[in-house]
């Protein structure tokens, strides 16, 4: 199978769902021509011309409303966001008219679009530029909010978003798109709202999505070495729909659990899967729930510092011992 | 009023007809005498709808919101008279005349309004959020400006369809100041989309005067984008019919956008909650009611044309009444949804689970 970058594979859903679907178009900021802030869509311009690949001026509430309002029309539109960090200037557009106009309308519309992009800290950009939202997304009835963490899944996911009727936020990171994996050339799907479990353990279930599955792997692989202790990691890759499922099964299992997550603790989805995980499975737990989050605090330039304030397998180390202690 | 006059209004870039005999626009030459009288119907049909509502708002039969349309029926009107088949139209809150204009029926509109499950949204909309795609109608949206750029991306999709077409994207005078609305200004300028920015400018957003709200000219603003504009007065219906004529048939031949203002005015407060005593005097409201009530002015037309005489116009005044209020007896003999209905029409998925593809649970009671 061929071992392909996470830009690569997202870069290859996007280029089979164009090939597939003539009202897929992507548009976004320094998608065509620049070939993509992170080189995702490089190539795709030259490949699909200018009608499918549309650069557009950096103005994200006009170009994510008018993907909207053009996918009422049956257009999908595939909409980059350089960091998902600038939602917050569109989130009118994506929260209240995105997500609420199935609703407002009484079912009569729907809203096929996707928005992508990094959601990421780690890169030394600050507060502005390193928001993780999919605890706000995901609060909002009517979207959907997937975070990949592999080049197999980014594929996989993001082709089953671009075919999904209802508007899905999918949320990327830099630093994972150099990351390399096996993804198969062909054509294939993940259903969104399929937790998978990345690595079997029976002593503890970390619980967590995007960039933090790879650090809770990589500390599984230290606990494992160094201190005895088998670590089951549940990748959920989808926030809503959510395969709680596979979560209390592997609870079930471990009867403890840890839930790693690159986000400021309140209210984050941590909260929400701990409140569900004690609701649905309160005897199978052996100790109380435990989260890793990024320190509460706006996230800190300093690079050192960063590296610090955001989960890492020292710190997912640490916390999976405390667990157990 | 603090509105200009219509006089300073034609700007350099409006092509302009050179007529002020508007009724014989060749868009107004056209229609036939039962036309006209169906427009002139559409508008007092508004009208006792509106006021109906506003009977059922104080009779407590309606919740939240009530912005009604009263007084500036020509615009919604006269612009959805002008529709062909691929073209669209989205507006704000203040939806209910455009709702009647392209043609929906009153019933599941005051259904809607009364909550009720035969309302056009089932009950889940209310007043600010009328939506019949069937009719090319989207809404019916509560956040100013935020309509704005549906509006474009509606005229986006009809170019890249390839269908000749254009969006009427209606929006108040209080809208012109949101970002929103320059960044789909900017878009649709750029790529050229046939959408047609239309400022129905009533002198209030809300209760602050044009005069506090608003640098310079509405419209105009469309220069700096290079766009075409124009204002015109939203008291004849035949002036509005011949002004956005112009407009909608360079956006669906050319793909050219534009902005045009047309001035109106609303008899009733922002909202049925606005007291309406704040911020702008009786006189004012006296004085346009007297002369440029836009029912009356048409009317008045007809009359002088012998397209309608007396009796015709008490009988369609008496129907329209009859109709709203045969409206009101439907929505208050409606059903309300039901809980279970809450979590209905959220995501296309649950509402088609035999499609269903994803898995994991997309509710969380």
């Amino acid at each position: 199978m061929p071992v392909i970058q996470y830009r690569e594979a997202i870069r290859q859903a996007l280029a089979e769902e164009l090939n597939r679907d003539a009202n897929v178009v992507v548009l976004g900021e320094e998608v065509g021509q620049f070939h993509g802030a992170y080189k995702v869509t490089e190539g795709l311009l030259e490949k699909f011309g200018p009608k499918r690949i549309v650069d557009t001026p950096i103005s994200e509430a006009g170009f994510i409303g008018m993907g909207i309002g053009a996918s009422m029309l049956g257009v999908r539109p595939v909409i980059e966001l350089m960091f998902w960090s600038f939602y917050s200037v569109a989130f009118d557009q994506i929260l209240n008219n995105a997500a609420n106009v199935r609703y407002m309308s009484g079912g009569q519309i729907h809203c096929p679009i996707v928005i992508r992009g990094p959601a990421n800290g780690g890169t030394n950009v600050g507060a502005t530029h390193s928001h993780t939202p999919e605890n706000v997304l995901a609060n909002h009835p009517g979207v959907k909010v997937v975070v990949p963490a592999t080049p197999y899944d980014a594929k996989g996911l993001l082709k089953s978003a671009i075919r999904d009727n209802d508007p899905v936020m999918f949320l990327e990171n830099t630093i994972l798109y150099g990351d390399k994996g096996e993804v198969p050339a062909e054509d294939y799907l993940i259903p969104l709202g399929k937790a998978d479990v990345k690595r079997e353990g029976t002593d503890l279930t970390i619980v967590s999505y995007g960039r933090p599955v790879i650090l809770s792997l990589a500390a599984a692989h230290l606990l494992q070495q160094e201190h005895n202790i088998s670590v089951e990691v549940v990748d959920l890759r989808s926030i809503r729909p959510l395969d709680i499922d596979t979560v209390l099964a592997s609870v079930r299992k471990t009867h403890r659990v840890l839930i790693v997550e690159e986000q400021k603790p309140f209210c984050g989805v941590g909260a929400q899967l701990a409140y569900m995980i004690q609701s649905e499975a309160f005897d199978e737990l052996d100790a109380p729930i435990a989260r890793l989050c990024t320190i509460d605090a706006p996230s800190i330039y300093s690079p050192p510092v960063e590296t610090e304030q955001l989960p890492n397998p020292q710190r997912i180390l640490k916390a999976v011992i405390e667990v157990l202690d | 009023m603090s509105k200009k006059t219509s006089a300073s209004a034609v700007s350099p870039s409006d092509p302009g007809t050179g007529q002020t005999d508007y009724a014989g626009a060749p868009i107004n030459a056209s229609l036939s005498a039962d036309q006209k009288i169906g427009l002139f119907r559409l508008m007092v049909r508004i009208r006792r709808f509106e006021e109906r509502s506003l009977r059922a708002y104080q009779a407590k039969k309606i919740g939240g919101f009530l912005h009604l349309y009263i007084g500036q029926e020509a615009v919604a009107v006269g612009c959805c008279s002008l529709m062909g088949k691929n073209d669209h139209v989205i507006t704000a809150y203040r939806d209910h005349g455009h709702a009647i204009a392209v043609g929906m029926e009153l019933n599941p509109l005051m259904a809607e309004l009364y909550g009720k499950v035969t309302g056009c949204s089932k009950g889940k909309g209310g007043s600010m959020h009328f939506f019949d795609p069937s009719r090319n109608y989207w809404g019916g949206h509560g956040i100013v400006g935020g309509q704005v750029p549906l509006g474009a991306g509606l005229a986006y999709g009809l170019k890249y369809q390839g269908l000749k077409g254009a969006c009427m994207t209606f929006m108040g005078d209080g809208a012109v100041n949101q970002g929103s609305v320059h960044e789909a200004y900017n878009l649709a300028a750029l790529w050229d989309l046939p959408v047609v920015f239309v400022i129905e400018n009533n002198g209030y957003s809300m209760g602050t005067s044009q005069a506090r709200s608003s640098a310079g000219e509405l419209a105009k603003r469309a220069e700096a984008y290079g766009m075409a504009w124009g204002t015109c007065d939203g008291h004849d219906l035949y002036e509005v019919r011949a002004f956005m004529a112009k407009y909608l048939e360079a956006a669906r031949t050319k793909s050219k956008p534009a902005v045009v203002e047309i001035r109106t005015y609303r008899y009733r407060g922002h909202s049925v909650a606005d007291p309406d005593n704040t911020y702008r005097a009786k006189t004012e409201i006296e004085e346009y009611r007297n002369t440029k009530d836009p029912i009356q002015v048409f009317q008045n037309k007809l009359l002088a044309e012998k397209v309608l005489d007396q009796a015709v116009v008490e009988k369609i005044d008496g129907e329209a009444r009859a109709e709203a209020d045969v409206s009101a007896d439907f929505a208050e003999a409606s059903p309300f949804p039901t809980v279970e209905d809450i979590q209905k029409d959220v995501y296309w998925e649950s509402d088609n689970p035999a499609e269903r593809k994803s898995g994991g649970r997309l509710f969380f009671n």
